[in-house]
């Protein structure tokens, strides 16, 4: 039986901690829409859409009533879709996307997306391209698109060319702070069951349909913290894992609940700490916690470094399988805690440079001037690119260019989205560097067979 | 399915008799109970069996309103939640 001191740590995490499963995201293979007439491929998708992820929305809500936890979101993601647009109007294609998404009721789509990390094929290029407008005129689709890997070394005209996507898709949202941009993601070792937005996409090695799963809970960390103030850091990590054990358990929990009913195959659980913007639910706070008195300070990678692992570490034993992003995410408008420290201009973008290097993504939902040059964008991919290469791990990019707005601005996108700062960027040119495309070459330690 | 009610409020006559006469009438069993005053707060854990999948929306439905009523808190969640995290 269980103990009232057990049911009531449970409901003190929901309630007082915030305690949420992220996501619950479907993942679905649009591979059996290819064949047919070119013209009916948009139908066909719409259909495959609809009739797959039907009863997704239901049935999370249902779980979240059952189990008293809230599911915050309800996704999908699609067979990155440039594998499958050859011949079709990419725009349309979104379209047709935006309306199967919202036909089912869920928050976002992904996988509007191309993987170039080594080359480009026409339908990739025409896919990349049509970014700004497909982003601008459909509300829930997202995309993103892989640069690099580990194995392939870096794509740099294709990072050249995401610059000006970028730019241009900040452009064409440009009464919205350049929103576009936050459904926009430039990776680097992309994931393909990857359950969170905006860099959503069903893998070319899965099957028909997946559920995928995103914990969340830096409110239960945070709080768990609390209790152990200057602990040394083995206390500060073992404390870390247990809370990351407990959080996991429900993520499988629901996973596994989620895929009976729907039948559709359990595929992983993503054991990443998610920040919102409402106080009690951010990364930055954990840091903080640590003892640093604004994330950003010296210490912070440090912290960030012990912190991403003791989730790793706490989450694994908690599902049967661990996949995504796993880890601590530390995007700046999406964080109340990150949002105080850029206003403070404690955390600058170089910090969150050298965080990226021991956290589980990249540089995420972060502001930076209307003016910036696109090669100065893609020298930023570069960079954070170049960061996931060499280290074998995940990194992306998603910045956003307000378009009119400069240092001292704020970008208000609102809901889990959030607000930031526009933080400043280095004005030294890169043009000349982002100019030369071509392809960085894979490290020695891709050879590894 | 097993599931677990949680009733938090400010203490006064009648909580226990309401909340368990409600499930009588619904038709669910209750296991477990246990009950204690946390800073002034009635508490009360109850562990139930409810019938049927289709029967604990009706359940719930009725506790909510219950809690609606009389201010308090009451949640229901399947017990399966508190397992997961602090069993294994």
């Amino acid at each position: 039986m269980l103990n009232s001191n057990e049911i009531l740590q449970t409901l003190r995490m929901i309630d007082q901690n915030k305690l949420d499963v992220r996501t619950i995201t479907m993942g679905i293979s649009l591979l059996e829409c290819v064949p047919g007439p070119e013209s009916g491929l948009c139908d066909r998708i719409y259909d495959r859409i609809a009739r797959q992820a039907e009863r997704l929305v239901p049935v999370g809500d249902e779980i979240e009533r059952e189990l008293g936890i809230p599911i915050v979101n309800k996704r999908i993601s699609i067979t990155p879709a440039a594998l499958i647009s050859a011949g079709t109007d990419p725009v349309a294609l979104a379209r047709a996307l935006d309306r199967a998404a919202k036909a089912v009721g869920v928050n976002f789509l992904g996988g509007f997306s191309a993987l170039v990390h080594k080359a480009m094929t026409a339908a990739d290029q025409a896919l990349i391209r049509a970014i700004p407008e497909a982003l601008a005129t459909t509300d829930v689709v997202c995309s993103s698109v892989n640069v690099g890997t580990t194995k392939a070394g870096i794509n740099m005209d294709a990072v050249r060319l995401m610059g000006q996507v970028i730019k241009e898709a900040a452009e064409r949202t440009k009464e919205m702070d350049g929103f576009a941009c936050a459904k926009l993601v430039v990776f680097s070792n992309a994931v393909e069951d990857n359950p969170f937005m905006a860099g959503a996409f069903h893998g070319v090695g899965e099957g028909d349909a997946a559920i995928n799963v995103g914990v969340s809970g830096p409110g239960v960390v945070k709080a768990a913290l609390e209790e152990c103030k200057g602990a040394p850091f083995d206390v500060v990590a073992e404390t870390i894992k247990r809370t990351a054990f407990k959080i996991t358990r429900v993520g499988q929990l629901v996973a596994k609940e989620a895929s009976r009913r729907l039948n559709v195959p359990f595929g992983i659980v993503d054991l990443s700490l998610a920040p919102t913007p409402t106080m009690g639910d951010s990364v930055a706070h954990i840091l903080e916690e640590m003892g640093l008195e604004v994330t950003g300070t010296h210490g912070t990678t440090a912290a960030l470094a012990l912190l991403n692992d003791a989730v790793k570490k706490g989450g694994v034993m908690a599902s049967s399988h661990v996949g995504g992003l796993s880890g601590a995410f530390i995007p700046v408008s999406e964080d109340i805690g990150m949002i105080d420290a850029a206003n403070k201009g404690v955390l600058c973008l170089d910090k969150l440079e050298a965080m990226t290097c021991v956290c589980s993504v990249g540089l995420d939902m972060i502001a930076i001037p209307g003016d910036t040059p696109a090669e100065t964008i893609s020298a930023i991919i570069a960079d954070e690119a170049a960061i996931g290469m060499i280290n074998q791990k995940t990194t992306a990019v998603r910045i956003i260019p307000a378009p009119g707005k400069g240092v001292g601005d704020q970008v208000v996108f609102g809901g889990l989205l959030g607000e930031a700062p526009i933080i400043p960027v280095h004005r030294e040119s890169s043009k000349t560097f982002i100019d030369r495309g071509g392809r960085i070459p894979a490290p020695i330690h891709s050879l590894r067979n | 399915m097993k599931a677990v009610v949680t009733v938090l409020g400010k203490d006064r006559t009648g909580i226990i008799a309401n909340v368990s006469n409600l499930l009588y009438q619904k038709g669910v069993n209750i296991l477990d109970i246990s009950q204690t005053i946390l800073s002034g707060m009635f508490t009360m854990i109850m562990l139930v069996e409810v019938g049927q999948d289709a029967q604990y929306d009706e359940v719930r439905s009725a506790l909510m309103d219950l809690a609606k009523e009389m201010g308090l808190e009451i949640r229901v969640q399947r017990s399966d939640i508190f397992d997961a995290m602090h069993r294994i």
